[in-house]
């Protein structure tokens, strides 16, 4: 390995990336970077390409130009340091599998082809859905989950990747209060532990309290940075254009009031 | 009647039949289920039917009924048209339904554009290719089975090495490619791998009702368990039993095609699997919906009185059976008589001179406190 690193001290470091589909730019030159150990959310209007941008960078969707890099490789070079959490919709639950086997999916790309997981397997994916109090549904048949026990068993799986470096994409959409909590609170103890977590978000109006970096994005980058530089009405409206009003602007310019008092 | 059946079970065409049903109903039922649960069970209508041009490019070339060569060139078009269709779809902006109807109807008119074409040629040779469009079994020799079992193995072989591999490809793709499983390549292998069981079903049930024994015993053996090995391994039961028995009838009853029998065996199952399945079968669904419903009513009956109770502020409020049933619309005495068994509530007298009715109905004790448990539950439903 003799390749010199680009940019290792970021734990994910996005430039130039563009992104098409059908001839339509869905990212444009997006550069981006995460340091270490921040909890970030990427939040936009519709079709801003969070998702995409998250994809983009696992490699799932091709690019038309630019590089990624997660402390200064390519990904595919250190998969086994990233974690992922996919939307929840983008699976059928009525597949026939339990909590405890998806959970054990995590573990798979180190298993490799041929391993078949053992017991050694079975306990990280039990100890993992204790971590997102799921150890009692741990043979439920994933279909009678409800929303929030299903957000919780993706969690499960993507925490015995044992990552450094987590992408979730929407994990708070459609689940319940107390499911909500309890993501936040396993994705703190994760920032705690010096991992890199990154989200694509919905509700703007957790996003002061949740994190602590960053994206604005709409196709283009608005603006990255701590939450508390970037999280402005005017950073928002840029974003967010007119659909702003839509999203009771009120209590934006609320907190952003409250953030110049503070600062 | 014993030795009918002893004469038919010694009898060499019918022992090929068997286990030429039997191999196809392994491996279609194994096959069948990632189909099913990819949601790819039109993939393999369409395939199969693209098999037919293939069937007779196949002929063409050897000039006989070369198995062997059929089945390559039944491969290479069932494989070509999925080739095909994932082409359609990613280049083009047509959605999977449309390319899979558009690549079937292409595929298969140009197979019967080659079998006429062939059949006016008047070869002796050609005699009964048409028999691959509905299947003829008794046409089965040895040499084939073998071909066929070869197939089979090769495809099972397959299906336990990647086992992981496909089942975490046809639950989670994106989180399969996130972990560096090549997705492109396990996709096109499960496709393979079912243009491998209709190559197997050629001679058995023929391209145009092969579908139904990809998708029919997956379907089956889904409603019975909720384990994908479970699931497999049944799957292949059914396919078998459902290939044996077509295989048996048709025989018992000579001049019935074996194909179509076959295929109607397996769908026996899949009806009965629909409709009695514990947990998804519609029987099942009925009844714990009717269960649901009359429970619901009881619920509903008792947190009234207890409502009525709050608002009297009065825990032994006396209800009306009139006032109850306006409330309900009709027909809570019934309701009300098995909560009575149940001993929530009570119907009482009223003390003499009070005008109305003699008897009314008062919560116990017990009636009050599952009322509030009910609204406690539904509270929390709520939250």
């Amino acid at each position: 390995m003799t390749m010199p690193l680009h940019e290792p001290y970021l734990a994910l470091h996005v430039e130039d990336l563009t992104v098409s589909y059908h001839s339509k730019p869905v990212l444009w030159d997006i550069d981006f970077d995460v340091p270490p150990g921040v909890m970030a959310a990427i939040v936009g209007p519709n079709g801003a390409g969070k998702s995409t941008l998250i994809k983009s960078v696992l490699g799932l969707v091709p690019s038309m130009a630019g590089h990624v890099t997660l402390f200064g490789r390519p990904y595919q070079q250190h998969r086994r340091r990233v974690g992922y959490v996919p939307q929840r919709s983008s699976v059928d639950w009525d597949f026939p599998t339990t909590a405890l086997d998806v959970v054990t999916m995590g573990l798979y790309g180190r298993l490799g082809w041929l391993r078949r997981p053992g017991r050694r397997e079975r306990n990280e994916a039990m100890a993992a859905l204790e971590m997102v109090g799921m150890a009692h549904l741990s043979k439920r048949q994933i279909s009678e989950l409800s929303g929030g026990q299903q957000q919780r068993v993706f969690l499960a799986r993507a925490l015995v990747q044992q990552a450094d470096v987590y992408f979730l994409d929407e994990p708070m959409a459609g689940v319940d209060a107390t499911t909500e909590r309890a993501i936040v609170d396993i994705l703190r103890r994760l920032r705690d532990d010096g991992k890199t977590v990154i989200v694509v978000h919905h509700d703007l109006q957790t996003v002061r309290s949740y994190f602590d970096w960053l994206l604005i994005l709409n196709v283009r980058v608005i603006a990255q940075g701590p939450v508390s530089q970037v999280y402005t009405a005017e950073n928002l409206r840029r974003a967010y254009g007119g659909q702003i009003a839509l999203l009771d602007e009120a209590s934006f310019l609320a907190d952003a009031a409250d953030k110049t008092s503070e600062t | 009647m014993m030795a009918d059946m002893t004469a038919l079970l010694t009898d060499y065409t019918l022992q090929s039949v068997i286990i030429g049903a039997v191999l196809l109903g392994l491996v279609s039922g194994v096959l069948g289920c990632f189909a099913v649960l990819r949601h790819q069970g039109l993939l393999g209508d369409t395939m199969s039917h693209a098999a037919l041009p293939g069937v007779c490019l196949g002929f063409l070339i050897a000039g006989t009924r070369d198995i062997g060569i059929i089945m390559a060139g039944a491969l290479f078009t069932g494989t070509l048209a999925a080739l095909v269709i994932l082409l359609l779809t990613r280049m083009s902006r047509l959605k999977t339904d449309a390319a899979l109807g558009i690549v079937l109807s292409i595929f298969f008119a140009f197979g019967v554009v080659l079998l006429t074409y062939i059949q006016g040629q008047n070869n002796a040779a050609q005699g009964g290719l048409d028999a691959f469009l509905f299947g003829q079994a008794a046409a089965i020799l040895r040499s084939d089975l073998w071909l066929m079992g070869g197939i089979t193995a090769v495809a099972l072989g397959l299906v336990a090495m990647l086992w992981k591999a496909f089942k975490l490809v046809s639950f989670d793709p994106e989180f399969a490619a996130s972990l560096g499983f090549p997705v492109l390549v396990l996709d096109g292998v499960l496709t393979v791998m079912i243009a491998l069981a209709v190559v197997v079903g050629l001679q058995m049930v023929g391209v145009v009702l092969m579908a139904a024994m990809v998708i029919a015993p997956a379907v089956a053996a889904r409603q019975w368990t909720s384990r994908l090995e479970t699931m497999v391994v049944l799957s292949a039961v059914i396919g078998m039993f459902g290939g044996v028995s077509g295989a048996v009838l048709s025989a018992l009853k000579p001049g019935l095609a074996t194909g179509p029998l076959i295929i109607l065996s397996v769908s026996a199952v899949v009806v009965v699997s629909l409709a009695l399945a514990p947990r998804r079968g519609m029987l099942w669904e009925a009844v714990s919906l009717w269960r649901g419903r009359r429970r619901l009513r009881y619920q509903h009956v008792l947190t009234t009185l207890y409502r009525l109770a709050v608002h009297h502020a009065d825990p032994d409020y006396s209800s009306e059976q009139g006032m109850l049933d306006t409330y309900h619309g009709l027909g809570t005495r019934s309701a009300l008589r098995k909560l009575q068994a149940k001993g929530q509530v009570e119907w009482r007298a009223v003390a003499t001179g009070e005008p109305g009715p003699s008897h009314r109905w008062v919560l116990t004790p017990a009636g009050i406190r599952e009322a509030e448990r009910i609204l406690d539950a539904l509270g929390q439903e709520e939250r």
